[in-house]
């Protein structure tokens, strides 16, 4: 019975395998139980202490470049948060920058202006082969060496240009404002609902209408309407110089530029072969296809070449924000309070929990990751091939 | 399984995991022996505390604690390998032992000497946090900075007690966060912030090295305590005395008058006090594990306290530092190391 037993294991395949896959989780498992015994051993015989309870302590320093208000006094909790919303700030931001960047350069590596055509070459064998750290650190210098605080370059009369950030005046919204921005709201969902009907018509009638004209001068009219009807309830606080720094306003600071041109300007180049390769699986032949039906060239592009080109485009383009996301800690680099800087950096050091914080940060950004990747795949479903083919 | 076991540990070992266990091999006083070289850490570039000169040989007061603990352990102050910290990495450069002290200038508080499991041995030098500013600015006192942008080294003892010193005087500030003195040095002089504040000596010293020194002044207010010194981990103090009695001796060395120059004259003296640090009465090196010149060796290689002081950072030094608060207890000043005997 007992030799039967053995003999299954080692001649039938599929227990074999069974058995050589249990094994390697086991190990696998013991190796993950021995190193966190052999840490948690560690800390204790150095006196080190551990646990989360310094998340409700005080900080203790202040961090300029935050969404949401913050004091010395805060806990490190809320310097965690705000370290997070400045790393989702950046993403969010260097993202939307070097997607557009990286279709405009990826579409003027294909047109037939020699020039146009090579001048987006270079830029792309440039900044894809020089590390990104490099290139933030190259803007930040660059900006640092703008004019100082007091030899400010002033444009526009209320906007200022300096070493310390680029300050512009904030609005102030005033009672009635959000009628304005109700308005703006119900103006978009009433385009959408209108460009349904046009479109439906046209398959209808076929007759064409300027559904884009038409949604644009609703959404744009529709909000400065309402803004004059309600006796314009908004006005601007200009910075003002005023001792050290401007008072008032708003600012960007060059922490944060440095970032996003570092960050959008490096990824751009990858997002331009994506979306040059996208157009370039496109067949020869829908093109001239649909040159054969007489379409115009941009109705080409945007109907026929580019929905086509996105089922190429999606899966690679993920992985790009992905990147640009976790690329985004270099902000340590040039003082750009990100989650690493702030949380990760200062409160680390502050409270010696490296192991608590580490793990912390690590999981935020594996969340933050995994959670673009869910839309993007979301919105590569939509864009495939739709049916049985 | 314990072969299992013991296979995992091993790779376990190998994984990295090795130096954070160092300490259960020995005492850090056998590895450093084993070794042949004591791995001191130091800043990455203070002018007069710790960095190396245009011959790239490390120099400064801090780095001489340094070579006065290698005098002591190998009779040869130059078998140190110095390892640039930052102050982020600093203690877990320390922690995980790749080095054997932190010499660099470090402040003595209660958390870092209890919570992050280190001992701080003694204070090399009294210090406090000071502000500096461009003299163009008109600024005479620290009270004038409201609204001012402040770089700021992270990690520092220096960036609470600025966020206290604005709250606690209902002024506003932006901090401009800046990982080593260099980086600071940079955003300072771009005009990115009007105030650099750090330990008043680290301003000294910065501001040696800018173009135009005196176009720029350090104001008035020493906004905090900064006892800086150096660091050992905890748990060894075999270690952590033969650190300690090392400084000690240079301090006793200056309160004795034993000089570099003069160490070997003082042999044949008459005070018991200097034949005991210099190894003539026999019994005091054995009791730290060392020979007995340890203190011989310190004080004719590295010096005495007064003269590292005056060598790096005197009146006579482009940092251009009164002994102030670190002149001896007899001199006006707070240094001041227990008996030798």
């Amino acid at each position: 019975m007992q030799t039967n037993f053995f003999r299954k294991i080692i001649f039938d395949e599929k227990s074999r395998s069974l058995l050589i896959q249990t094994l390697v989780i086991g190990l696998f498992a013991l190796f993950i139980y021995l190193i966190t015994q052999q840490t948690a051993y560690n800390l204790e015989k150095r006196g080190i202490s551990s646990g989360f309870d310094f998340l409700h302590i005080s900080a203790g320093y202040d961090i300029s470049i935050r969404l949401i208000p913050f004091t010395s006094e805060d806990t490190h909790l809320r310097a965690y948060f705000v370290g997070l919303l400045n790393t989702l700030m950046i993403a969010v931001c260097g993202c939307f920058l070097a997607t557009i960047i990286g279709f405009l350069v990826g579409i003027i590596r294909l047109s037939s202006n020699w020039l146009f055509r090579n001048i987006a070459y270079v830029y792309v064998e440039f900044t894809r082969n020089v590390p990104v750290l490099v290139q933030i650190i190259l803007y930040y210098s660059i900006l640092l060496n703008l004019p100082k605080i007091k030899q400010a370059i002033v444009i526009f009369d209320n906007f200022y240009l300096t070493n310390r950030g680029f300050f512009s005046p904030s609005p102030i919204f005033k009672d009635g404002f959000s009628i304005v921005a109700w308005s703006l709201v119900i103006a978009i969902i009433f385009s959408f609902f209108l460009k349904i009907f046009l479109k439906k018509k046209q398959e209808d009638t076929g007759k064409q209408y300027p559904t884009f004209m038409i949604n644009s001068a609703i959404i744009i009219f529709t909000p400065i309407i309402f803004y004059y009807i309600m006796g314009m309830p908004l006005e601007f606080d200009s910075p003002v110089l005023k001792g050290f720094n401007f008072k008032g306003g708003m600012v960007i600071r060059p922490e944060f530029l440095g970032m996003l041109f570092g960050l959008s300007i490096y990824t751009a180049a990858f997002i331009s072969e994506t979306v040059r390769s996208g157009i370039i699986s496109v067949s020869k032949g829908q093109r001239e296809a649909s040159q054969a039906l007489g379409l115009k060239s941009n109705f080409i592009m945007r109907l026929i070449i580019i929905p086509q080109a996105l089922r190429v485009i999606i899966p690679p383009l993920t992985s790009q924000y992905l990147n640009l996301t976790k690329n985004s800690s270099l902000g340590i680099a040039i003082g750009y309070a990100d989650l690493v800087h702030g949380f990760g950096g200062i409160s680390l050091n502050q409270t010696g929990r490296a192991i608590e914080i580490m793990m912390m940060v690590m999981l935020t950004y594996l969340t933050i990751s995994l959670t673009i990747s869910f839309f993007m795949n979301l919105y590569n479903k939509s864009v495939q091939f739709k049916g049985n083919a | 399984m314990t072969k299992i076991k013991s296979l995992f540990i091993s790779l376990v070992l190998t994984l990295g995991v090795s130096t954070a266990i160092a300490g259960s091999h020995g005492s850090t006083h056998d590895l450093v022996k084993e070794r042949g070289k004591l791995m001191c850490g130091s800043n990455t570039g203070l002018a007069g505390f710790g960095a190396p000169n245009d011959a790239g040989v490390w120099e400064g007061i801090d780095v001489d604690v340094c070579r006065a603990v290698a005098a002591a352990v190998f009779g040869d102050a130059s078998k140190v390998e110095y390892v640039p910290t930052t102050s982020k990495v600093r203690f877990t450069v320390l922690q995980s032992g790749e080095i054997d002290m932190l010499s660099r200038n470090t402040t003595w508080t209660l958390s870092r000497d209890v919570d992050l499991g280190l001992e701080f041995v003694g204070v090399n030098y009294y210090d406090g946090q000071g502000f500096m500013v461009n003299k163009s600015l008109g600024v005479s006192s620290a009270m004038e900075l409201d609204g001012a942008s402040v770089c700021i080294q992270v990690g520092t003892t220096t960036e609470m007690n600025l966020a206290d010193f604005f709250k606690a005087n209902g002024m506003s500030y932006e901090s401009v966060p800046v990982e080593t003195n260099s980086e600071a040095d940079a955003a300072y002089t771009a005009g990115r912030c009007d105030v650099y504040t750090t330990d008043a000596s680290g301003l000294y010293a910065s501001r040696a090295g800018y173009p135009d020194p005196s176009a720029h002044v350090v104001l008035p207010e020493i906004v905090s305590k900064e006892p800086l010194g150096p660091a050992v981990r905890h748990g060894d103090s075999e270690w952590a005395d033969i650190v300690r009695w090392s400084l000690n001796a240079m301090i006793i060395g200056e309160e004795l008058g034993i000089t570099s120059a003069n160490v070997d004259e003082m042999k044949s003296s008459k005070n018991p006090e200097v034949l005991r640090l210099l190894g003539v009465d026999a019994g005091y090196g054995a009791m730290l594990g060392l020979s007995d010149d340890w203190a011989y060796n310190i004080l004719s290689q590295v010096g005495n306290y007064s003269e590292s002081f005056e060598k790096h950072i005197g009146p006579n030094t482009p940092i251009n530092i009164q002994r102030g608060l670190n002149a001896l207890y007899k001199d006006g000043g707070i240094l001041y190391a227990p008996p030798f005997r």
